[in-house]
């Protein structure tokens, strides 16, 4: 299956291999996601789940390997990044609001200078995405104002008024606690149900076994265990098992 | 062995003095809106992706931060005269200002530039800004802010290192108190005078600064917190 890619996917990953110096961090990795489908990647720290994900939106560069994100040859030196990251959302463990600009400004920027939209609509439109997180009172007090849950759900926003195919998710909940994560994880899950293609590299085994269609084990570089969320329940693998083992006792 | 002062005899002269302190005022703000502008182009320059730009602004930036700014200003002075070009004292001195103080602010703006984290560029990168819309939205005000003292001092500090221009006789504060001192024989009067016309100058400098601040960095304005 991992030979015969459909074009129709709105990620593809075939045989991607990217070296940090000596350190082989992704060793032929391949998958695919299909349009409306939640992928959670799941591994130990330096598994390289995150340097995969990173990949997609070409914020790593492989050293091999095709990769497909929307139409766009993300693998190829001549990509259009510009065009491919409206395609592509992507939200980062420490939330990365513009500090100097309310919610607001942080939302309106890039439809403003990246789409050449009015103002006034990119107002509305902030309006809109605040609203589907929960955040509509925010709109223009200043990030630091904001607990972390409140920021990540903010910038989940200012991801969504770029209307991404596509919304990557690198571990967002990591720096928050249980409660903040909740938080967070209900945006996510909405977003699942209204249909948004999502990959989200996670640490939280039961957000990940709830939400998402597919899991993807990461391991040593490796994809060493795909399958429905139902492999985190019966592994096939003993790397795996070893990992929801060590990831249940640790919550 | 008392002193005697007698400042009536300088002070008759204070149009000439308010000539002075207005022109030194004059050298001070254009110096500082381009030299501001030129030295934010050099700092921008020194991380570009061509090496060759790069390693052009950091030999104007150290080129200039250790050569002698009334050197600079004679080498600007004579130079533009060798070349056939007259221009008046005044535009020399602006000129030779601006780049002396550009190149101090390329460093400080530098500093600005490495204090904004690499996440927020990310995120910027991410929602498909172009390089030049990063620095225009993300970076340049964020980095103002956080080295706005340190430019403080430096646009006060070009004011009063623009005394140096009378060497060149442009009318400013000093070349005033030159003339004044050697009509009246009253040096020691005239230079305080003009210290303490220094001292309100920098003062007023401070002030447009701080009113400038507070124009430019509304989060802090109604937060009160520092970046």
């Amino acid at each position: 299956m991992q030979q015969d890619i459909p074009s129709a996917s709105i990620v593809s990953l075939r045989d991607v291999q990217k070296s940090f110096g000596s350190l082989k961090v992704l060793d032929g990795v391949s998958f695919t996601v299909e349009r409306g489908e939640v992928l959670a990647i799941i591994g130990r720290s330096g598994s390289g789940k995150s340097t995969a994900l990173r990949c997609i939106d070409r914020f790593e560069r492989v050293d091999h390997g095709e990769i497909i994100v929307c139409g766009h040859r993300v693998d190829s030196p001549d990509v259009n990044l510009r065009a491919l990251r409206q395609d592509v959302g992507i939200v980062f463990q420490s939330y990365n609001l513009f500090p100097h600009l309310t919610i607001e400004q942080n939302i309106t920027l890039a439809p403003c200078s990246v789409k050449r939209m009015a103002l006034s609509q990119a107002k509305d439109l902030a309006r809109k995405v605040l609203a589907q997180v929960g955040l509509e009172e925010k709109l223009h007090a200043y990030p630091e104002q904001l607990s972390g849950g409140q920021q990540q759900r903010a910038a989940i926003a200012r991801s969504l008024a770029m209307q991404p195919k596509v919304m990557l998710f690198d571990e967002v909940t990591s720096a928050l606690d249980p409660e903040l994560t909740v938080e967070v994880q209900k945006v996510i899950e909405r977003l699942a149900a209204d249909g948004m293609t999502m990959v989200m590299v996670t640490h939280e085994m039961g957000f990940a076994k709830s939400i998402a269609d597919r899991i993807v084990f990461m391991h040593r570089g490796k994809v060493h265990e795909t399958g429905p969320a139902s492999i985190l329940t019966s592994p096939t693998t003993p790397e795996l098992a070893q990992f929801v083992g060590t990831a249940d006792l640790k919550s | 062995m008392g002193i005697e002062l007698d400042f009536p005899a300088v002070l008759e002269r204070w149009p000439s003095f308010l000539d002075g302190a207005i022109l030194t005022l004059e050298l001070a703000f254009f110096a500082t809106v381009l030299g501001a502008a030129l030295g934010t182009l050099a700092a921008v320059g020194r991380r570009s992706h061509s090496s060759l730009i790069a390693r052009a602004c950091k030999v104007y930036v150290e080129a200039i931060r250790n050569t002698p700014l009334l050197v600079q200003i004679f080498l600007v002075y004579f130079g533009l005269a060798s070349i056939g070009l007259k221009f008046s004292a005044f535009t020399v001195a602006v000129a030779a200002l601006t780049i002396n103080v550009g190149a101090y602010t390329a460093e400080i703006m530098r500093a600005g530039f490495d204090a904004i984290p690499g996440g927020q560029l990310e995120a910027a990168e991410g929602l498909a800004l172009s390089r030049l819309q990063i620095y225009w939205h993300i970076i340049l005000l964020p980095a103002v802010e956080r080295v706005y003292p340190a430019l403080t001092s430096q646009f006060v500090l070009l004011m009063l290192a623009s005394s140096v221009c009378s060497q060149i006789s442009a009318e400013e504060l000093t070349a005033v108190a030159n003339y004044i001192q050697s009509d009246t024989y009253r040096a020691f009067e005239t230079y305080i005078i003009i210290a303490v016309l220094y001292i309100f100058l920098s003062l007023v400098m401070r002030a447009g600064f701080w009113g400038l601040g507070f124009v430019l960095f509304p989060r802090r304005r109604r937060l009160g917190t520092p970046l």
